[in-house]
């Protein structure tokens, strides 16, 4: 059974279609990779599978449960988690907080206090941010708040990762590191799928990739078109 | 204790204060007066679970807006209720000492600074600042943000119903207008401006240096003392954004150099 399905979902804003349409299917413990134009609706499809939208119509199922139009945090609790375009952090908190807050909430069950801090130090060291701990968010590099981003959504204990646009705006450096934890997040079991522009990062990381057209065409089916690209 | 993490600027308070005023004033001479506190605060905290349930979807100036509209709404049900139904418009509460009333309100302040206090060191506290921020990014990291809204509103909601309850027996007599008059909305909010709406203390320092200043200039400038408070107001607001707490913690970080200088 697939992580992942999604049958006949459209989202409209006004008269215009975002999404039309659409059936994807994501498999277990894989990175799969959206591309394709900016308004092609890559982060729509993003906002209807995380809830932030709702579908005008069409199916979304996790683990073959049927999600569509449940609230965005029960998502989370059941295993969905997501980071944004613009990184949104809490720059008012630490970043240990800022990596609490989801194992709080986003879990389905609970956690000491104790335990959290833990587990957040632990995830500090995963994404490569032990010596921040301390800080404010707000004093970190934008590199360093994707990851901080990251190690937050990690918290929650997602089974399946939405990452939009982790790459954008980083240098060479930064988008090695940042394809390098992907790969590791991947190999800890945890299914990924990354809207992306940089190319360079989504063809060698991706299992697959799906090209998102404009609207109307969305193509179908999740198109496994594996490193190749049309316009 | 609601505002200050969330950035959701109520100007409801008023309304829960006059339910509060007219709680006090219906059951005041069935009930002992605990017993009238303790429900004027239980239906303070009703009302605001229903409003807030309603329109804590409402964000920025249209929840301000809305707040502001629900004290007009109660106050002109009840006038109308007053005048259809009871056939007169003001009622007599029963009176209690100065003293009684001195410590009661000393109390309710002391709950609620407690409740304020455990909120914002709690789980709870760190969601709802979390909300302030990015409220769509805090629901996807797992935060029911419309329950732990409603629930913080209607929290402190029921220490504005209760002091309400306190203040009515020290007015005697109470009307709609009295009950529900929006500037007991405003001052509070801008008594937290004044002060600093970042820390749990920026409020009270600001509410008492408000109240101390409100009574100086009455005294001093009986004729002009409204605009000189204005002025003040508008200098505080354009010069200190984060109030004075804000203002005292630049001078010490100033004062006390390199030390505590950010990293």
């Amino acid at each position: 059974m697939p992580i992942l399905e999604g049958e006949g979902v459209t989202k409209h804003f006004g008269g215009l279609a975002a999404v039309s349409n659409v059936d994807f299917h994501a498999e277990r413990g894989e990175i799969l990779g959206l591309i394709g134009p900016n308004g092609a609706g890559k982060t729509t499809l993003f906002n209807l599978i995380s809830a932030a939208l709702t579908p005008k119509s069409g199916t979304i199922r996790f683990k073959g449960v049927d999600i569509t139009g449940l609230k965005p945090h029960k998502i989370c609790r059941m295993g969905v988690a997501r980071t944004f375009q613009s990184v949104k952090v809490f720059t008012t908190m630490s970043v240990l907080d800022n990596i609490v807050l989801g194992s709080f909430f986003g879990r389905a069950t609970h956690i000491s206090s104790a335990d959290a801090r833990r587990e957040a130090t632990e995830l500090l060291e995963f994404v490569g941010l032990s010596g921040a701990k301390a800080a404010q968010a707000k004093d970190l590099t934008l590199a360093n708040q994707k990851r901080l981003e990251v190690a937050g959504a990690l918290a929650t204990k997602p089974e399946l990762l939405l990452l939009d646009e982790m790459m954008a705006g980083l240098n060479a450096t930064e988008v090695a590191r940042a394809m390098e934890l992907v790969t590791r997040i991947r190999d800890n079991g945890i299914t990924v799928i990354m809207i992306e522009h940089v190319m360079k990062a989504i063809m060698s990381i991706a299992t697959e990739s799906s090209f998102f057209t404009t609207a109307k065409k969305s193509l179908k089916g999740f198109p496994r078109i594996s490193q190749r690209t049309n316009g | 204790m609601f505002s200050g993490p969330t950035g959701y600027i109520s100007l409801a308070p008023a309304a829960f204060f006059g339910v509060g005023v007219y709680t006090a004033a219906v059951l005041g001479l069935v009930l002992p007066l605990p017993a009238v506190i303790a429900l004027a605060g239980a239906v303070s905290f009703c009302l605001a679970l229903l409003v807030g349930a309603l329109t804590l979807r409402l964000r920025g100036i249209y929840f301000v807006m809305f707040t502001f509209g629900l004290v007009e709404l109660l106050l002109h049900f009840v006038l109308w209720w007053e005048m259809s139904i009871t056939g007169t418009t003001g009622r007599v509460v029963p009176s209690v000492d100065n003293t009684t009333v001195y410590y009661l309100m000393l109390a309710i302040f002391a709950a609620l600074m407690l409740t304020a206090y455990f909120i914002r060191h709690s789980k709870m506290g760190l969601a709802l600042q979390s909300i302030g921020e990015h409220e769509e990014a805090a629901a996807h990291r797992g935060v029911n943000v419309t329950a732990l809204k409603t629930i913080t509103f209607a929290v402190s909601a029921t220490f504005m119903g209760a002091a309400g309850a306190v203040m009515a027996t020290r007015w005697t007599y109470i009307d709609p207008k009295i009950a529900f008059n929006p500037l007991i909305s405003f001052m509070p909010v801008l008594m937290a401006i004044f002060g600093g709406m970042g820390k749990l203390y920026g409020p009270i320092v600001g509410a008492a240096i408000f109240t101390y200043l409100d009574e100086f200039l009455i005294t001093r400038f009986p004729y002009h003392y409204m605009l000189i408070f204005g002025i003040i107001m508008v200098v505080a607001i354009l010069y200190m954004p984060d109030g004075l707490v804000g203002l005292a913690q630049k001078l010490w970080k100033q004062i006390s150099g390199a030390k505590y200088a950010d990293t």
